[in-house]
């Protein structure tokens, strides 16, 4: 169903929230992976609030979608989605990253509701995500796996091990995204560590590859909608994406993988993102 | 349940082919099992499963990290998977994906790790298993069971499906002495078994070094007349306390014997207990002593290492000579 503008805004109300409360978290945690979060919370936005079939009422209902987060460190990001969307008390977010506290920065499966798979060690949630996907076709379920992919985490060879065996099954109820904010601890990815040409390596694993702006949500929701359509082969989502998106002061910079933000910074911080939004809903308007 | 395995078929069959047939039985009766290998179908025998159950068969090639993790994935949606590859695949290779997605999530997966110890001698220490039980021992949640034979791996591997959580169970390449002629045995997880009775000393022993403990016990008690009790720790972890325990006040030696480095096994999983009790003990480890082993047969290795029954000979006479305190006191002691 293609996405109307009026869903269009919905969703962009949403994510501006989330990532309010993601920077907001960062704050009350003293510190936290904020520049891989704000990249990904438009994905996550729209897999929570558009394609994941979940029921609120029963987070464990065996024949909900899986979502695996690769990228572990994203945990200040999926938290708050998690409290958002019922499952988890939002005074949790308070505590996240203190002692005892059942949210800390790479999520935990067994205490916090609604993570389907504890990640933190990079490279293996793609793994882990075909599992869920081939659980499904063994056990002849309907339910759809999501994952999501930090490119800098694309270095370890284990991705590659499970891309192989995710086209050698032809796996198609996986659709994968690759978190693309060029963006790692030490540096830009093409500094550290080259992955271009990076389309043409997926395609090249046997991937059906869709490339696209990760802050744009009609962009995203058209791939999605094509993966859902798509069979016999899987499909990565290439979403190039910010480090950082929707705070000036954290944009793009390679720095801010991990951080923590002062009074000052934290208010310059929120009034960026108002602008961010307002951007974001001008731009519904003239795309819609 | 199931059938009851015996000897009078085990003459053709190897430790992993019992451990094929027993999948096999249990994947007849839960369509919730599912196998995975790393390209080692045919030498672990998880391929029996997967001729039975091709659409319950995963081979992911040889690409260990990525099995372990599909395994979590699918555990976590519902199956429980088998996966089956060499020991020290299992506990080195893929080290990372066992501790965080399979450990740490505390899921129902259950490794049979073949070729373990020295088992496949000639192919040297790239494939032998000399440090599998120290790591596996060392991530909480999982279970660490080394069985004396194809019959305890039978009871093992039922064992591991019965109980939630993740398993490792190490078994051997090729054919085991046999130590038990059935599997119609009293089998517990976590729970030693007594195969011989003795007050002198106790070998603790396992995997492979249990037919050779109690070859060594009947000949000493044949020869120098003592009473070697012998014990089958087929449970690494948790280890059986009160077994090693009633071994240290009842018998005063132990000495224990794996096919694995001395450091961080078995030997180190008994220790423990001797020294949280406070209590003394002649003791003394055979395994390797924190070395490679050469290339060789595998018989031949445990008697060049010194955990076959004449290995074990000596290191009993030798202990036995240690000066140690015989009274029943053992405050003085402590």
């Amino acid at each position: 169903m293609p996405l109307t503008k009026q869903e269009w805004l919905a969703l962009e109300k949403k994510a501006h929230e989330l990532r309010r409360l993601c920077l907001d978290t960062n704050y009350w945690a003293g510190s936290g992976h904020i520049g891989g979060g704000m990249s990904i919370m438009d994905m996550l936005t729209v897999l929570y609030h558009r394609y994941l079939n979940l029921k609120k009422e029963d987070p464990n209902w065996d024949d909900r979608d899986r979502f695996i987060m690769s990228k572990g460190h994203a945990g200040i990001a999926l938290a708050p989605v998690l409290v958002d969307f019922g499952w988890n008390d939002r005074e949790q977010l308070k505590t996240f990253n203190h002692t005892n506290s059942k949210m800390g920065m790479h999520l935990d499966s067994n205490k916090v509701i609604g993570v389907d798979a504890s990640t933190g060690s990079l490279g293996h949630g793609l793994s882990i995500a075909l599992g869920t996907a081939l659980a499904a076709r063994i056990r002849g379920k309907d339910f759809k796996t999501y994952c999501i992919m930090g490119d800098g985490e694309l270095d370890e060879g284990s991705v590659w091990e499970a891309g192989m065996a995710a086209a050698h099954y032809k796996v198609d109820n996986l659709i994968s995204f690759v978190d693309r904010n060029e963006c790692m601890i030490d540096g830009k990815t093409e500094d550290v560590m080259a992955l271009e040409p990076l389309a043409d390596k997926w395609r090249a694993f046997g991937f059906i590859v869709k490339e696209v702006d990760g802050h744009n949500f009609k962009e995203l929701c058209d791939a999605i909608d094509f993966a859902l359509e798509n069979k016999g082969a899987p499909v990565m989502i290439i979403a190039n994406t910010v480090k950082g998106a929707g705070v000036d002061i954290f944009e793009g910079d390679y720095r801010w993988h991990y951080g923590a933000m002062d009074e000052d910074m934290y208010e310059k911080a929120k009034a960026s993102l108002e602008k961010y939004y307002a951007n974001r809903k001008a731009r519904v308007e003239k795309e819609a | 349940m199931g059938l009851t395995f015996t000897a009078v078929e085990s003459t053709a069959l190897s430790t992993a082919e019992y451990y094929g047939k027993a999948l096999c039985e249990l994947g007849e009766e839960h369509p919730e099992i599912v196998a995975l290998t790393a390209d080692l179908g045919k030498s672990t025998k998880i391929g029996m499963f997967g001729e039975q159950f091709p659409d319950r068969f995963i081979n992911v090639g040889i690409a260990e990290q990525n099995m372990f993790g599909v395994a979590a994935g699918m555990a976590k949606a519902g199956l429980v998977p088998f996966l089956s590859t060499f020991s020290t695949f299992a506990s080195l290779r893929s080290a990372d994906q066992l501790h965080s997605d399979i450990c740490y999530q505390n899921i129902n997966c259950k490794i049979i790790a073949t070729h373990s110890g020295t088992s496949f001698g000639q192919a040297g220490s790239t494939h032998h298993a000399i440090c599998d039980m120290a790591v596996t021992r060392a991530l909480p949640n999982l279970t660490v069971i080394c069985p004396a034979d194809g019959m305890e791996t039978v009871n093992a591997v039922r064992a591991a499906y019965e109980n939630p959580g993740p398993y490792y169970i190490r078994i051997n390449r090729g054919f085991d002495r046999v130590v038990y002629p059935s599997s119609d045995y009293e089998f517990e997880v976590g729970k030693a078994i007594t195969l011989n009775e003795g007050t002198d000393i106790t070998v603790i022993a396992c995997g492979s070094g249990v037919f050779q403990a109690l070859t060594a016990a009947k000949f000493l008690e044949n020869s120098d007349g003592l009473k070697v009790r012998v014990l089958n720790m087929h449970t690494i972890k948790p280890i059986d306390r009160e077994a090693v325990e009633k071994a240290i006040s009842e018998t005063r030696r132990i000495i224990t014997v794996e096919d694995h480095n001395v450091n961080g096994g078995l030997g180190d999983a008994v220790a423990s207990v001797m020294a949280e009790l406070g209590k003394g003990c002649a003791f003394k480890k055979l395994g390797l002593q924190d070395e490679f082993a050469p290339i060789g047969l595998h018989e031949d290795i445990m008697s060049i290492i010194g955990i076959d029954s004449n290995g074990i000979i000596e290191a009993v006479r030798e202990v036995m000579k240690k000066d140690f305190e015989e009274d029943d006191d053992w405050e003085d002691e402590v």
